[in-house]
C-alpha cells in the first residue's frame, strides 16, 4: 500500500477543508472524469470523430442552466468593464442628507447609511468581485496545475514532499489564514487579496491535477508514446495535459464562485478591501448596523453577490456534467 | 490496526509542525507583536526593547518557535499581552465553540443525510429538483449574508430568537447560529448523500436485498445507507476542524464569545500568543478528526483492512 493510499478509501472522496466546500465537492465529483480521460470517440453525423470537447460543447449549448449562467456572467463582465453604461454618477459621491432613504428616481435601490447611491455602488462593486475571482482562479489554476502536474508525472521524493505541503495548507482554516495574513496589509488594492488566495488555494488544484495526471499517464497511448521515444516534455504537453485538464477546469470554475464569496467575506471582516474601495463585502458590512431602518442597503449587494456566486457555481456544474461521459 | 494508527500518528507530526510553523511565521514576521501594547501611541524605544526581551522576541524566529512549542507540550500556552494566561481564554472559549459545532454537526447529520436520502431515492422528482436548487442557493449565498438575513428576520423582525447570544451560550440559543454555521456544509452533505445513494441504488447488493424480500426501510437503512455514507462521513469528519476554525464569521454576527471571537480579537490586537495558541489547538483538532474518520471507515466498510 503506497503512502498516499494509506487511508484505504478512494482519494476522491476525501473532501479537504479549505477554500470552502464547493471545491471539495467538485473535487470528488470531478474524480469520475479522470477515469475516462480520452473521452468517447463517437462518430458525428459527418462521420468525423468528435473529441470530448466538441461533445461537451454540443451538450452545453442545449443546457438551459449553462445558457442562463453564461448570460449572467457575460452581463457581469460587461458591467465590470463599463459600469458607467448602466449607472450614472460616481459610487463615491454620497449625500448624507439622503441617508437611508428608500427607492426613488435616480436611485432605484435607495441610499445607504452614508447617503451613497446603493444602485451605483452595487453596479461598480461587480468589478472588484469579477477581477478578484478571475485573477485568483487563474493564479491558482496555473500554479496548482504546474506543481500538481509535475508531482504526479515524476512521482517519488518531490511528490511526497508536495503532498505533505498540501496537507499542511489544508490544516489551516482559510478565513483564519486570511485574517492573519491580510490584517497587517495596508495596501488598499485587490492584489494582496488575490495573492493570499493563490497562496492558500493552489493545494486544492494541485491535488486534483496530480490525481488526473497520474491517471492519464498510465494510459496505453502514453506508454506507447514513451516507447516510441517521446521526451518527457512532449509526453506531458501533447499527451497527458490535454487529457488531464478537464477536472482542473471544472474545479477552477466552481472555485471562481467561492473566491468571489471569500473576497466579500474578508472585506466584511475588515481585512480584504477597505473603503474607499467599492466592494459588495464592504457595502454589506457597512449596511449591517442599519439593518433595522435600511435593510435595502444590505439586501441589494447581498443579492448581487449571491447571484454572481450562483452563476459561477452553476456554470461549473454544467461544465462538469458535459465533460463527464458517464452521465450521458 | 495498531501499526496503522502509529503510522498515521507519525505522519501527523510533519503536518502539525508545518501548519503551526506557518501560522507562527505569519503572525511574527508580518506584524510587530509589540505594536498593540502601548495603545494607539508608538511604544518608546526603551520600553519596546524591554518588552521584546521579556517576551523573548529579540531571539531568532526559529528559536522562538522551538521555545513556544516546548512550552505548549508542557501545557503552557503563554500569556496574552493583557496578562491573562492563554489557557484561561481557551477554557472559556472552547466549550462555547464546541457546543456550537455540535449543533452544526447535528444539523448536517440529521437534516443533511435525511434530505440526501430522500432526494437520492427519488432522483428527478419535483422534490429532488427543489432541494437541489435550494442547496445551490445556500452554497452560493456567503455565510455572513445568510447569518445577517436570519438575524434580521428571526431576531429583529419576528422576534423568535434573541439577535445576539448571551455569554452563557446555551444550546437553545445556539440553534440558529449553529444552523448558519452548518448551512453550506449542510448543502454539501445533502448533495454528497444524494449522489452516493443514487449511484449505489443500482448496485447488485441492493438488488439482491430487494429480491430476497427485505422490507424497503431495511434495504435503505441497512444496505444502501451504510455503503453510501462513506464519503459523507469523510466530509463531516474533515468539516469538524473547518467548522471550529470557520466560526469566526458566525460568532461575530451573533456575538458569541467562542474561539472565533477570541481569534478575531487576537488578530486585530496582534496578540501573537493567543492566535498561535488557538490555531495550534485547532490544527490538532483537525488532524485528530481526520484520523478518526479514517478509522471509522473500517466500521462502515469491513472490506477495508488496516495493515
Amino acid at each position: 500500500m503506497s503512502d498516499h493510499q494509506g487511508t484505504g478509501a478512494p482519494e476522491g472522496v476525501i473532501a479537504p477543508t479549505g477554500m470552502g466546500g464547493a471545491m471539495d465537492l467538485a473535487a470528488s465529483e470531478a474524480e469520475t472524469l479522470e477515469k475516462t480521460p480520452g473521452g468517447p470517440l463517437g462518430t458525428g453525423p459527418a462521420g468525423k470523430p468528435r473529441s470530448l470537447w466538441s461533445d461537451a460543447w454540443r451538450d452545453l449549448r442545449r443546457n438551459p442552466v449553462f445558457i442562463i449562467s453564461a448570460l449572467v456572467i457575460l452581463f457581469l463582465v460587461f458591467i465590470s468593464l463599463w459600469p458607467s453604461a448602466i449607472a450614472s454618477g460616481s459610487p463615491l459621491k454620497c449625500n448624507l442628507s439622503k441617508a437611508q432613504e428608500g427607492s426613488q428616481p435616480g436611485a432605484p435601490f435607495g441610499y445607504d447609511g452614508q447617503g451613497c447611491n446603493v444602485y451605483t455602488r452595487t453596479v461598480y462593486g461587480a468589478r472588484t468581485s469579477v477581477t478578484v475571482g478571475v485573477l485568483a482562479t487563474l493564479g491558482v489554476a496555473i500554479l496548482g496545475s504546474i506543481l500538481g502536474g509535475f508531482a504526479g508525472f515524476f512521482g517519488g521524493f518531490w511528490d511526497s514532499i508536495l503532498s505533505r505541503i498540501t496537507d499542511v495548507f489544508f490544516a489551516i482554516p482559510v478565513v483564519l489564514g486570511g485574517l492573519v495574513l491580510l490584517s497587517v496589509v495596508t495596501s488598499n488594492t485587490v492584489w494582496p487579496v488575490i495573492g493570499f488566495m493563490v497562496l492558500l488555494g493552489w493545494p486544492q488544484i494541485s491535488r486534483i491535477a496530480r490525481g488526473s495526471v497520474i491517471t492519464a499517464k498510465q494510459n496505453d497511448y502514453v506508454q506507447a508514446a514513451r516507447a516510441l521515444g517521446a521526451s518527457n516534455s512532449r509526453l506531458l504537453l501533447r499527451h497527458i495535459a490535454p487529457n488531464a485538464v478537464a477536472p482542473v477546469i471544472v474545479v477552477a470554475t466552481i472555485a471562481l464562485g467561492t473566491y468571489i464569496s471569500l473576497e466579500a467575506t474578508l472585506s466584511y471582516l475588515g481585512v480584504g478591501l477597505k473603503p474607499p474601495s467599492v466592494s459588495w463585502g464592504i457595502d454589506i458590512s457597512a449596511a449591517s448596523p442599519y439593518i433595522r431602518n435600511a435593510p435595502h442597503a444590505l439586501l441589494w449587494p447581498s443579492g448581487a453577490l449571491a447571484v454572481t456566486v450562483l452563476a459561477f457555481i452553476m456554470l461549473g456544474d454544467a461544465v462538469r456534467d458535459a465533460l463527464d461521459p458517464k452521465l450521458r | 490496526m495498531g501499526r496503522y494508527v502509529v503510522r498515521r500518528l507519525l505522519q501527523m507530526i510533519p503536518v502539525f509542525i508545518g501548519a503551526t510553523l506557518l501560522i507562527f511565521l505569519m503572525v511574527n514576521v508580518m506584524g510587530d507583536p509589540i505594536a498593540g501594547l502601548c495603545g494607539e501611541r508608538q511604544c518608546d524605544p526603551a520600553t519596546a526593547a524591554q518588552l521584546k526581551r521579556d517576551f523573548g522576541l529579540d531571539k531568532p524566529v526559529w528559536q522562538q518557535y522551538v521555545t513556544y512549542m516546548g512550552n505548549v507540550f508542557t501545557g503552557d500556552f503563554g500569556t496574552a499581552f493583557n496578562g491573562q494566561p492563554v489557557t484561561e481564554l481557551m477554557a472559556s472559549a472552547f466549550p462555547v465553540t464546541i457546543r456550537l459545532t455540535i449543533v452544526a454537526i447535528l444539523f448536517e447529520v440529521i437534516v443533511g443525510i435525511a434530505l440526501g436520502v430522500v432526494t437520492g431515492l427519488r432522483r428527478g422528482s419535483p422534490v429532488d429538483t427543489g432541494v437541489l436548487l435550494l442547496t445551490l442557493v445556500v452554497i452560493s449565498v456567503p455565510t455572513f449574508v445568510t447569518g445577517l438575513l436570519l438575524q434580521l428576520l428571526l431576531g429583529v423582525k419576528w422576534g423568535w430568537i434573541k439577535p445576539s447570544v448571551s455569554p452563557d451560550a446555551t444550546f437553545g440559543e445556539l440553534i440558529v447560529p449553529g444552523l448558519v454555521l452548518a448551512s453550506v456544509s449542510l448543502a454539501y452533505v445533502t448533495r454528497l448523500t444524494r449522489t452516493s445513494i443514487a449511484e449505489n441504488k443500482r448496485s447488485d447488493y441492493v438488488r439482491t436485498a430487494v429480491a430476497k424480500g427485505l422490507p424497503r426501510h431495511r434495504v435503505v437503512t441497512r444496505h444502501l445507507l451504510r455503503n453510501s455514507l462513506i464519503p459523507v462521513v469523510t466530509f463531516i469528519g474533515t468539516d469538524i476542524g473547518a467548522l471550529m476554525g470557520g466560526a469566526i464569521v458566525t460568532e461575530r454576527i451573533f456575538n458569541i464569545h467562542g474561539v472565533g471571537y477570541q481569534l478575531y480579537q487576537g488578530i486585530l490586537r496582534q496578540n501573537t500568543q493567543t492566535v498561535v495558541g488557538f490555531v495550534t489547538v485547532l490544527v490538532i483538532v483537525f488532524l485528530v478528526a481526520n484520523l478518526l474518520v479514517d478509522l471509522l471507515y473500517a466500521v462502515l466498510d469491513p472490506r477495508i483492512r488496516y495493515v
